[in-house]
């Protein structure tokens, strides 16, 4: 039973078990520039792919909410959002470690950076609009419908700004896609299953605090609920 | 249709009551252009048109903000309560970013006069036709993003910062395709250069018309 349930949470720790061990160790193509830096691709990659697709998450949960009103979805959406912070937080600092390796400045002026800043600001002020209500129901409906559009004008502004700029990513702004020659078919075989574990692991973190959360309420609850019971014995 | 036009000129006599509001934007928007004017401490025509081009931008999209953030908190909810038993969210929401649509083009209309008046114009060939045309689009793209979030700001308390906070980051999109395509037609370029850019304007526009129209529904019923 608990095999059946968990099953994914099994996977996730094998696959990044697999990716780490290979990723650290595995034989990599030598590139120019990059060396052995190349390796960062297994890890700050997957984790902006990961981050899009918990957004995506938390916002079909938004309109899951908005459809049928249980606190629950809120709950679930809003855990996504913060592990998808999180995530966003954590490629930043890779990126920025392997930026300042490779192109010679931890912050360059590169569309996909900007973007990412870009939904990071989008969600910490979703987190502010969220703290501003006391009401639970206001709070949930309210926040649900500005990540919804949120995350659809997120979208569109991914496509727009590598136009704007040239972008020092492969694959934009005539430089060669990895899939082009560097990335070898090694390479790819540790890649995607990363994005995978990324993902179940995000989801597994989301899991664990949307739990707590919901420890927290119920507590609350007991906790409002004892001393009115003492005063009606009075 | 019916419904919406007499919502719409429920709009107007409503500003037109509060005359303090407009003309606060008005001015809110001249001294701001002479408050930069100032600031770079300039001869006419001395700025190159890309910063003349963002600043003119950065000017209006504050404007615009300030402006529609108000466009819920002027009334008072009894009275939103009593619009909502009569008609449609859908209706009160279009009528809303038309007006404030409206109210863009006349604030952008005369930021842009005043601001060529002060600052001048940039280079010579410029294609005007085009550059209103952008000032269009961008109205009703500011109006439509702008007037959700004034709805959502104006449920919560401290909604002046809220307001800038939640926008920014979802007008900025638009905004950066605005900036590019004024500052083609600053340069006078070729309008075949532009039509990708006016392509995303448009499709940007239509997406957040479209989120605004179905998403307040979910918004007036709290």
């Amino acid at each position: 039973m608990t095999m059946k349930k968990n099953w994914w949470k099994a996977l996730a720790v094998v696959i990044m078990t697999y990716v780490i061990w290979v990723g650290l160790l595995g034989t990599v193509p030598r590139q120019p520039i990059l060396n052995e830096s190349i390796r960062n691709v297994y890890f700050h990659v997957p984790l902006w792919f990961s981050m899009v697709i918990l957004m995506l998450t938390s916002m079909i949960f938004a309109i899951r909410y908005l459809r049928k009103g249980q606190l629950n979805d809120d709950h679930i959406s809003v855990e996504f959002a913060n592990t998808a912070i999180l995530f966003g937080i954590l490629g930043c600092a890779t990126g920025s470690l392997w930026a300042s390796v490779t192109w010679g400045d931890p912050w360059p002026n590169d569309p996909k950076l900007n973007s990412v800043a870009v939904g990071m600001l989008m969600y910490f002020a979703y987190l502010i609009l969220r703290n501003s209500f006391d009401d639970e129901l206001r709070r949930a409906r309210i926040s649900a419908i500005y990540n919804i559009f949120a995350f659809a004008v997120f979208v569109p502004l991914i496509f727009i700004l590598p136009r704007l700029t040239d972008s020092l990513h492969p694959g934009n702004g005539g430089n060669p896609a990895f899939g082009k020659y560097d990335m070898d078919n090694a390479m790819r075989l540790v890649l995607y299953p990363s994005v995978i574990g990324m993902t179940l692991i995000g989801v597994w973190i989301t899991q664990l605090r949307v739990r707590v959360r919901r420890l927290r309420d119920r507590l609350d609850h007991v906790n409002d609920s004892v001393p009115r019971a003492h005063s009606t014995a009075e | 249709m019916q419904q919406i036009r007499v919502l719409i000129g429920k709009e107007f006599r409503l500003e037109w009551r509060q005359r303090y509001a407009l003309n606060g934007m008005l001015l809110y928007i001249v001294s701001t252009v002479f408050v930069c004017f100032l600031s770079f401490s300039l001869r006419r025509n001395q700025l190159t048109p890309m910063v003349w081009n963002a600043l003119f931008w950065i000017i209006l999209l504050f404007t615009a903000i300030n402006a529609i953030a108000k466009s819920f908190v002027q009334e008072r909810s009894g009275r939103l309560l009593y619009y909502y038993t009569l008609i449609s969210p859908q209706k009160i929401i279009i009528s809303k970013i038309v007006y404030n649509t409206l109210l863009m083009l006349v604030l952008a209309g005369l930021g842009f006069s005043f601001y060529t008046l002060v600052m001048g114009v940039p280079g010579e060939g410029m294609d005007m036709p085009l550059f209103v045309g952008n000032l269009l689009l961008g109205a009703i793209g500011f109006a439509a993003s702008l007037t959700l979030v004034a709805g959502i700001a104006s449920k919560a308390e401290n909604s002046a910062t809220l307001m800038a906070v939640l926008s920014f980051p979802v007008v900025l999109p638009l905004l950066l395709m605005l900036i590019r395509v004024s500052k083609n037609a600053l340069d006078g370029l070729d309008r075949s250069v532009s039509l990708d850019e006016i392509g995303t304007l448009l499709a940007i526009d239509v997406i957040v018309l479209a989120l605004s129209v179905m998403l307040f529904p979910y918004l007036w019923r709290s």
